[in-house]
């Protein structure tokens, strides 16, 4: 487990080195505050209470794009400039290398969600009698729990290119998969359109946790999302060894 | 300290190592010799649990490097060749990323200490990235030898560097080498003979000879040599010398030159000096030749051996 922290300790650190990150952290705030300050307005206007949904639904967009490009480093970077090869020589398991890589992602979006939170607090000022703190909470849970799933997939994708590019337009088009793949499911019908179904990302977030609702198979969707996706990510790095 | 029996490894159809078997004890520097391509760097690899072995058992301290791979790697310290770096990290967080990985008590002290070692100290804060090829062959050695490893495994470790540096690196090798068990790659001979106490040399993946450095050069001179120069024609020498009891061999090198191979042990320079003057030539120089180790070394790795070495005879 150390090695994990180790890991993941370095990685949050090189985000606040590297520029991409910042990037990525100012344009997602940038465009969420646009978004955030569109919908106030429109909220005033015609006169409906504002809520944090209109947060949460377009924070989930903006992870889809920037996701990518947080991640697309973490295990590619190591693999081209063979950094890999001294990391793999350290007592260090392979599925712990991968799992820290994500932790230290995941603390990134930590903080960066935390920044978020000034948006509630704003809300919470202009809405009587104030926000509701329990879809607050499960709001950010289940955008907690959607981004370790996201970050995951980024970290297996990592794993299995050494160009950064490619890597990106993997994490991406994984995303976007799991984005829309509840459309062909819902076309679809019988067994084979429920099982795209359960694999698309709305059911599991926009019609629950956004909802404030917060139902246990969609805590299982997402950690099993995690999970595989970790067990792949360590996966790929070990059959670098047999390679 | 390390034991390797009968190791190969395939990449897909094409067998880079084949049937390696030779060890190592604590308090030796083993040089390990071959041209590129020979499986100096997957033999490396494989002894530092990076990956497996297709076949053969290979042991450093007694472990596995299969079955108890993290132990391995808690004794290996190692070097790979393009001693790859974080560019964006500063020397000092770099070396105690990687010492973390081993659980040294006293890191803090113990990166000073080694950062003094390979006179990085005053580049302490400064970012990798900066630093120059020596200095990054260095700093790549310093984390080797962090921990404090039981095994150093160093893959070309003086490459790049430049001659001060060479030196000093050696120099360091061979501190190391008093206590613990080094293992190094390398193409350049005079690095093998002024720091290794053992010498392999492989070739297409197969060891072609294993000997200290200067018992592989006498056993591939086999026979001592000399040549000899005279006044005149050399031609009328040789049916002079040839019958020579303790002469093995000789061969003629231009009109005034003749080299001679004596059998081992048998040093009868002043008997040839001698038949040479009585029978009327004027000697001009008689000089001893010594296989060098590059000669030994061409000789090994070449496909088809100008002179089939090993067996204690050379045909000049």
């Amino acid at each position: 487990m150390r090695n994990i922290w180790i890991i993941a300790k370095r990685e949050f650190k090189q985000y606040f080195i590297s520029p991409i990150a910042y990037a990525v952290m100012f344009l997602f705030l940038l465009v969420l505050g646009l978004i955030f300050y569109a919908n106030f307005y429109a909220a005033s206007l015609q006169q409906f209470v504002p809520s944090m949904q209109m947060v949460f639904a377009p924070m989930v967009t903006i992870f889809l794009f920037t996701t990518p490009a947080i991640t697309m480093r973490l295990l590619a970077d190591e693999q081209k400039t063979g950094t890999l090869e001294i990391l793999m020589t350290k007592p260090i398991r392979d599925w712990e290398l991968v799992v820290g890589k994500w932790l230290g992602a995941m603390f990134f979006y930590t903080v960066t969600l935390l920044i978020t939170g000034v948006f509630p607090l704003i809300l919470n000022t202009v809405v009587t009698p104030g926000i509701e703190v329990g879809g607050l909470i499960t709001g950010y849970l289940g955008i907690l729990l959607l981004l370790a799933a996201f970050v995951a997939i980024g970290v297996a994708a990592s794993s299995l290119f050494s160009n950064q590019i490619a890597v990106f337009f993997t994490t991406l088009g994984i995303l976007l998969v799991l984005w829309i793949i509840d459309f062909p499911g819902q076309a679809f019908g019988g067994t084979v359109g429920q099982i795209f179904q359960y694999l698309g990302l709305t059911n599991h977030f926009f019609n629950s946790f956004n909802q404030g609702v917060l139902e246990l198979k969609d805590i299982i969707y997402f950690v099993s999302l995690t999970v595989l996706s970790l067990f792949l990510g360590s996966v790929s790095i070990e059959s670098r060894r047999w390679r | 300290m390390i034991r390797v029996e009968r190791l190969s490894k395939d990449y897909g159809l094409r067998r880079v190592v084949h049937e390696l078997t030779f060890s190592a004890k604590k308090g030796e520097i083993l040089g390990f010799l071959g041209p590129n391509g020979a499986g100096k760097t997957t033999t490396m690899r494989i002894l530092t649990g990076y990956m497996p072995p297709t076949s053969g058992k290979v042991e450093i301290g007694g472990f596995d490097v299969v079955e108890n791979s993290l132990e391995v790697r808690k004794l290996v310290g190692y070097m790979p060749e393009s001693v790859p770096l974080y560019n964006d990290m500063t020397v000092m967080d770099y070396l105690t990323y990687m010492g973390e990985f081993h659980r040294i008590p006293d890191l803090d002290d113990r990166v000073d200490e080694v950062l003094e070692k390979v006179h990085l100290d005053d580049r302490a804060g400064g970012y990798v990235g900066n630093l120059s090829k020596g200095m990054r062959q260095r700093l790549g050695l310093a984390q080797a030898i962090l921990h404090r490893p039981e095994v150093l495994i160093l893959d070309e470790p003086t490459i790049g560097l430049d001659p001060a540096q060479v030196i000093e690196v050696r120099h360091l090798i061979r501190e190391i080498g008093k206590e613990h068990t080094v293992m190094l790659s390398t193409h350049i001979l005079t690095e093998v003979q002024q720091v290794c106490n053992r010498v392999i040399i492989i070739n297409k993946g197969q060891i072609v000879a294993e000997d200290t450095p200067t018992g592989l050069q006498s056993r591939l001179s086999g026979a001592e040599r000399v040549t000899v120069k005279i006044r005149g024609e050399v031609a009328d020498l040789l049916p002079i010398l040839s019958p020579m009891p303790g002469i093995l061999s000789t061969a003629l090198l231009n009109e005034s030159e003749v080299e001679i191979s004596m059998s081992p042990g048998q040093d009868i320079r002043p008997e040839i000096a001698r038949q040479i003057v009585t029978n009327g030539f004027d000697l001009l120089q008689m000089q001893a030749t010594n296989l060098s180790l590059e000669e030994i070394f061409m000789q090994l790795t070449q496909d088809e051996p100008a002179h089939p070495s090993l067996d204690g005879n050379v045909e000049a």
